[in-house]
């Protein structure tokens, strides 16, 4: 049993308001007992009566909450609840003359020009709310994954039309400007314009190029299948348009797997049509990994390449590698990486949790660990188990702090693990903090995903 | 590339955060998941190439309407009625179906014509279907309000689009209670309603035809509800200003013409009286005001605009701009309300009327932001009418630029029912209606709030995506 007083000096809600608050925030799991009150003298009196210490500075214009809890663990959750029974409540003062939020896409543009538009519904209803955004006349970013091709094809036609820029279907990384949307890591202005077709795969070449002191203006993602046959790249040749109009943009740099032939064809030849230089980095089985792209694209600006970071030290430990990603590309360029160097033979297993196999009804590993934790300590049980290779993915949208459940996860887990932590300083979690933290739980953590497997590999016995 | 000033989020509230937390400004859409099975069909219609378009058109086509009184008149005349023949409210229906109320006007208007001479008679006629027939008024270019019961020798307000020279049509309003419309066929009733024949509607004939004669032109019925919204009206369940508005524009009319017409003043004092003292006299002629606008719309292929929503007191129907003349129906629902005296819910008809015309137009139930003065008639409160009037916006195309709510900021009727928003949204069409009684002979026992069957829209939907696959080469 623990308590926890708190005053909130100049916070005030009238009192039937708060007796409503206290009554919803008791009703929380882990609370025993609790109340939110105006620190009047009768309230103290109330308080002092329940066994609540109010701090002598309370004054009737703080506002007091007294929580009693099962465990301190309770806390965040039961100052959480505090806080959203405040706002609801808030919420119904305001009666029904507020103007409810809009309930569609196009409802929202009547009220706001000027916008992009981020759409995040399931699948099948993910090309109506686009569409909404494209007849109003705006860009538009579909996180949505499970659209259907056809859809796809329409969105993107209607979108030429009008020279308007479709990202996604399943784009999950965009820079526009500087506004990260969707998985997006903080970076600062610079001469690097990027056009992705993979959204980690993206966010590993940013991180790179933050590490190297290399800028990027935007970063435009087009989803997967944008140079398939069938979608021939309608959203990367306006990326690339957008891109070549930005003076601030030097060099534009297109991610993506390798096309399908005459649409890589035509790509090129809308790239000599630009100003702007084109570097490709095309991801695949024969290709270089993303890190070689990154010094591609660096050395192509003539800049330095630098060393890419290495934090802490893992053992060897003969073995399979058990890679358990968040990052669909991450995850492939690994398996590609290790089959290349270690063959196919090993017993190594690289598992996307981001795919739709896995988040069905759930939350992308990147915001929700659990199932990917759970997944860890069983690999890290397998006696067959060498080394264990993993992502963390950070900047906005990512979960807050992912090394705070993952290192106490790999502080009792017996084996070696490689992390690539994929990030930059600005980043809301911290690079400096994530690394830290995890290579105090014995991680050894890399920057660049490709030097992580190499090292993996190197340390499973399988050469490298 | 320049920052975004502003992102529009639909979907998982985290991203908006992550957005906020740049500091850009965020408008969460409250995205919910639509009606169900449609997602395929809403698809398809948004694909429609023609869509857009063809929903600005019929936007469009409505809003140019300007409708005017230019004659009143029989409807044997007009619209070519042949004895036997009745039209009435909603969708079409035979006997057997009917609902009370229908039967009720039936009933009196067989009596009134003279086919039978007790009302009670008319029952084995209507069963035998010996020359009678029923058809619906809007196949006739007509409305009519509740049963919408019109025969021969009823007198029509004859409505004009100048631009055009469409018409649409409306019988004269018998004001409340016991009245034909509401199923009632009482001596009193008839009498009224052969009054009506004799002397009202002949000399509100004389008093149109003489001011558009001596230049006044016809009554601008467009204009009158322009201003009518803005004094408390609706124009379905409160008409009194748009009533009043009327009697300024025609009793000089009426005064000056009676003579040569054969009335003498007690006959204008009589007609003058009755019309000021029905507070419903207006939502006759607001009904075909509304019904020429959105007939203007009909048949644009591609359009997913309702042109029409209309109850026969057992099925709700609508047609749609897209769709042709094709009816989507459904039960016809029971109003929320208020009753009158005695009366109770199981006392009331499912909802009947053409009058629904008025919201598919935007106003009635659409515009209940500018009629606070009877939110409570109809069982709400003025935050709920404000609330109403909004959350319409979410299913329509436009806002009427002429219709405006001087509460909400002059803001512009909600107007144009997109069926694919409303599968988008679950939000249905709210409707004020009055309510009948269910037994035949009762009259009117309440009002209140009504909303269509949900499953008539995405019926109407997958129509529209049919009709839109088959026009695009796969």
């Amino acid at each position: 049993m623990t308590t926890h007083v708190e005053l909130r000096p100049g916070a005030y809600a009238d009192s039937v308001t708060l007796l409503q608050v206290s009554r919803t925030v008791q009703g929380l799991d882990g609370v025993v007992a609790a109340q939110v009150a105006m620190a009047t003298p009768l309230n103290i009196e109330v308080l002092t009566g329940m066994g609540f210490d109010v701090p002598a500075e309370a004054t009737p214009n703080d506002l007091v909450v007294a929580l009693r809890l099962e465990d301190a663990g309770a806390l965040a959750t039961a100052l959480a609840g505090v806080d959203q029974a405040l706002r609801d409540a808030n919420r119904r003062e305001t009666g029904p003359s507020e103007q409810a939020p809009p309930r569609t896409t196009g409802s929202a543009f009547r009220r706001t020009s000027d916008a992009i538009a981020l759409v995040s519904v399931p699948g099948p209803s993910a090309f109506v709310e686009a569409m909404d955004a494209l007849e109003a006349g705006h860009d538009v970013m579909v996180f949505s994954d499970n659209v259907p091709l056809d859809q796809e094809v329409a969105l993107k036609r209607a979108a030429a039309e009008q020279r308007l820029l479709v990202m996604g279907p399943d784009c999950g990384t965009a820079v526009v400007g500087g506004l990260g949307l969707g998985f997006a890591n903080v970076v600062s202005p610079g001469p690097v314009g990027i056009v992705a077709a993979s959204g980690t795969g993206c966010q590993q070449v940013l991180a790179l190029l933050d590490h190297a002191g290399v800028g990027v203006s935007s970063a435009l993602g087009v989803g997967g299948r944008d140079l398939s046959a069938e979608v021939r790249g309608l959203a990367t040749r306006e990326a690339m348009r957008r891109l070549d109009e930005d003076p601030a943009v030097e060099l534009i740099v297109l991610i993506s797997k390798p096309p399908a032939d005459d649409v890589a064809a035509e790509i090129r030849e809308y790239a000599g049509t630009l100003a702007t230089p084109v570097e490709y980095a095309l991801l695949g089985p024969g290709q270089p990994d993303l890190t070689a792209a990154t010094e591609a694209v660096l050395r192509r600006l003539g800049r330095e390449v630098p060393a890419w970071p290495v934090t802490g030290s893992a053992a060897p430990n003969a073995g399979a590698i058990r890679g358990p990603f968040a990052g669909g590309t991450l995850a492939s360029e690994a398996r590609l990486i290790t089959e290349l160097l270690a063959g196919t033979g090993g017993g190594h297993t690289f598992v996307d949790f981001g795919d739709d196999e896995y988040t069905a009804g759930r939350a992308h590993p990147m915001i929700d660990p659990s199932i990917r934790l759970e997944h860890l300590a069983r690999a890290a049980a397998d006696p067959a188990t060498g080394v264990l290779l993993l992502d963390v993915v950070l900047g906005h949208g990512a979960e807050p702090d992912p090394a705070a459940s993952l290192a106490p996860a790999l502080a009792g887990i017996g084996k070696p693990v490689v992390v690539a932590v994929v990030g930059t300083d600005a980043d809301p979690q911290g690079l400096a903090r994530q690394v830290r933290a995890l290579a105090d739980a014995g991680a050894e953590v890399h920057l660049s995903n490709a030097g992580a497997t190499r090292r993996a590999i190197e340390l499973s016995g399988g050469r490298a | 590339m320049s920052t975004p000033a502003a992102v529009v989020n639909v979907g998982a509230d985290l991203f908006a955060e992550a957005v906020e937390d740049q500091a850009v400004p965020v408008t969460r859409v409250d995205w919910r998941p639509p009606m169900e099975g449609t997602e395929a069909d809403l698809a398809a219609v948004a694909a429609d190439p023609l869509r857009r378009t063809a929903n600005e058109r019929a936007l469009a086509a409505m809003l140019d309407v300007t409708a005017t009184l230019v004659d009143v008149a029989p409807a044997s005349e007009v619209l070519g009625l042949q004895r036997g023949e009745f039209l009435h409210a909603g969708p079409p229906i035979a006997w057997e179906r009917t609902s009370g109320p229908l039967r009720g006007a039936l009933m009196g208007g067989a009596a009134l014509e003279g086919l039978v001479d007790d009302p009670e008679a008319a029952v084995p006629l209507f069963e035998s279907g010996t020359g009678v027939s029923l058809e619906p008024c809007h196949h006739r270019s007509a409305v009519g309000p509740m049963a919408g019961v019109v025969t021969p020798s009823m007198w029509m307000f004859v409505l004009e689009d100048q631009a055009t020279g469409r018409r649409t049509y409306c019988s004269l309003n018998e004001g409340l209670g016991k009245v034909l419309r509401y199923g009632a066929y009482a001596p009193e009733v008839l009498t009224r309603l052969r009054w009506m024949g004799d002397v009202l509607g002949p000399l509100l004939r004389a008093a149109v035809r003489s001011r558009i004669d001596g230049g006044a032109g016809p009554v601008d019925v467009t204009g009158i509800l322009t201003q009518m919204l803005q004094m408390g009206d609706e124009a379905h369940n409160r008409n009194r200003a748009g009533t009043l508005m009327l009697l300024r524009d025609l009793s000089p009319a009426m005064v000056l013409c009676s003579e040569e017409a054969g009335f003498d003043g007690a006959d204008v004092a009589e007609a003058l009286r009755f019309i000021g003292g029905n507070d419903h006299f207006f939502l006759n002629l607001a009904m075909p005001a509304c019904k020429l606008a959105l007939d203007a719309a009909r048949g644009i292929e591609g359009s997913t605009m309702v042109v029409a929503m209309a109850r026969n007191g057992t099925d709700f129907g609508i047609q749609v701009a897209g769709t042709g003349d094709e009816w989507f129906t459904g039960p016809a629902q029971l109003a929320d309300g208020l009753f009158l005296g005695d009366y109770g819910p199981d006392d009331a008809n499912p909802d009947i009327g053409d009058s629904a015309i008025t919201e598919t137009a935007g106003i009635g139930g659409f515009a209940m932001a500018t009629a606070p003065a009877i939110v409570r008639f109809v069982g709400g409160s003025v935050p709920d009418a404000l609330a109403t009037t909004r959350r319409m916006h979410e299913i329509t195309l436009g806002e009427n630029p002429r219709w405006s709510v001087p509460v909400l900021e002059f803001q512009g009727t909600p107007t144009g029912i997109d069926v694919s928003k409303v599968c988008r949204t679950g939000i249905l069409p709210q409707i004020n209606t009055g309510m009948a009684g269910k037994v035949a002979g009762v009259g009117q026992v309440g009002a209140g709030l009504v909303t269509p069957p949900a499953e008539i829209f995405p019926q109407a939907l997958s129509r529209l995506a049919a009709l839109a696959a088959a026009r695009t080469p796969s």
